[in-house]
């Protein structure tokens, strides 16, 4: 295969990824590691650092459809980023010592987990009561838009979800995904920020989170540009089709199977990291 | 310019749509850079063969940004790429830095050091020699 086959193929995969994980709500990223890993062969380094990549573009390219809608809480986004990237710069650091077969098991096992929570019930909690005295001192309580008008809701739990984002941001350091399921069910089932709100904040901190650790990975070669170019590209232009399509679409049998592949794609890559071929 | 600098304007919503722009353009300009340089790289090196099986390590060509615009400057697509990539991870950062100034006109302390804080953190990462 030449280097314009496999850009063009790869191209197509990512924009697949790129769809599909816009679909879900899972993020393009997840899809590239097992797409470059166990269907290109390439090694898990190139194919964490590419996928860190995809997650920002993916964060930034949606971003500014979400602040439109005034429903991201911007302070709670700026004080978890301080979680979510001293977690990075420490994933990024674990990622040098730890084998690649190891770093292969814990990615298997945490897009279970991801997959497992985007099915979850979302309840949408609405916390009128000021609990937290942190939440208040912080200023960390908003206000959302609904179709009856502004809501006021108050964020609890605050240490909690400190510790959960922090574990987000090693993770997203150490696998170079986004983290978007373990930063939401932070904010929404600890901090019991409504729904709409947790997804759009955790989206706005995706692409700092991500910076944080790419820096670190940039200087390591982790960053190919040979890999960035279809990939980028790719999981861009899916992306920007998939809230097109989320507008018109039932996406309840997509999510399912795309549940179902993600499954498998993960037991193969807790296959490939146990048998050491990762 | 006087309707920039009043607290007023920052308090709106605009600045949120404004970071939002911000963070458009940037994916934008970054794609563009990486589909020029894409072009470049696929016409001169399109019928090599990819090596990514095994992990060759930082590659001093695009591991830093003086490389990376040496060889800008001589039109290798990968470089230019590589630039489109920094872009990218550039665009978030600059959206903090964004954010300090909007947290100054509002006169917003805590967050003018919250924000400080994260923007700390990123600073130690790319400048912090944890390249290895």
């Amino acid at each position: 295969m030449t280097i314009l086959t496999f850009t063009l193929i790869l191209l197509g995969g990512a924009f697949l990824a790129g769809l599909l994980g816009s679909l879900t709500g899972l993020g393009g990223g997840v899809v590239i590691i097992p797409l470059l890993t166990l269907v290109f062969h390439t090694d898990i380094r190139y194919a964490i650092g590419t996928a860190l990549i995809a997650a920002i573009a993916t964060s930034s390219g949606s971003a500014s459809a979400y602040v439109k809608e005034g429903i991201t809480n911007i302070r709670l986004g700026m004080f978890l980023e301080i979680a979510t990237t001293t977690g990075a710069v420490a994933g990024a650091l674990l990622a040098v010592y730890m084998p690649t077969s190891v770093v292969a098991v814990i990615f298997g096992l945490v897009l279970i987990v991801s997959a497992v929570l985007s099915f979850w019930p979302k309840g949408n909690h609405l916390e009128t009561t000021d609990k937290s005295q942190l939440a208040q001192q912080l200023r960390l309580n908003g206000q959302y838009p609904t179709p009856e008008g502004m809501v006021n809701y108050k964020v609890r739990h605050v240490p909690g979800g400190y510790l959960m984002m922090t574990l987000a941001g090693v993770l997203s350091g150490l696998l170079g995904i986004g983290s978007g399921a373990l930063k939401v069910l932070a904010m929404d089932n600890m901090m019991k920020v409504p729904f709409k709100v947790s997804t759009t904040t955790s989206n706005f901190m995706i692409g700092v989170t991500a910076a944080a650790s790419a820096v670190v990975y940039l200087q390591r070669g982790y960053i190919d540009p040979g890999l960035c170019l279809p990939v980028v590209l790719g999981v861009l232009a899916g992306a920007l089709g998939g809230t097109k399509i989320l507008a018109k679409a039932n996406t309840r049998m997509l999510r399912v199977v795309f549940g179902v592949v993600i499954t498998l794609l993960a037991l193969q890559m807790i296959y490939n990291g146990v048998t050491g071929k990762l | 310019m006087k309707r920039l600098l009043s607290r007023k304007y920052w308090e709106d919503k605009d600045v949120e749509v404004l970071l939002g722009t911000l963070l458009r353009y940037g994916v934008i300009l970054s794609s563009i850079v990486v589909f020029a340089g894409g072009i470049i790289y696929i016409i001169r090196h399109g019928h090599e063969m990819p090596e990514y099986r095994d992990f060759a390590g930082p590659n001093n060509r695009w591991d830093n940004l003086p490389a990376i615009m040496r060889g800008v400057f001589l039109g290798h697509g990968r470089e230019i790429i590589q630039l489109g990539v920094v872009l990218l991870i550039a665009t978030p950062i600059a959206r903090i830095l964004f954010s300090v100034f909007a947290f100054t006109v509002e006169k917003d302390y805590l967050y003018i050091v919250i924000t400080l804080i994260v923007l700390g953190v990123i600073l130690f990462s790319m400048l912090g020699g944890l390249g290895g």
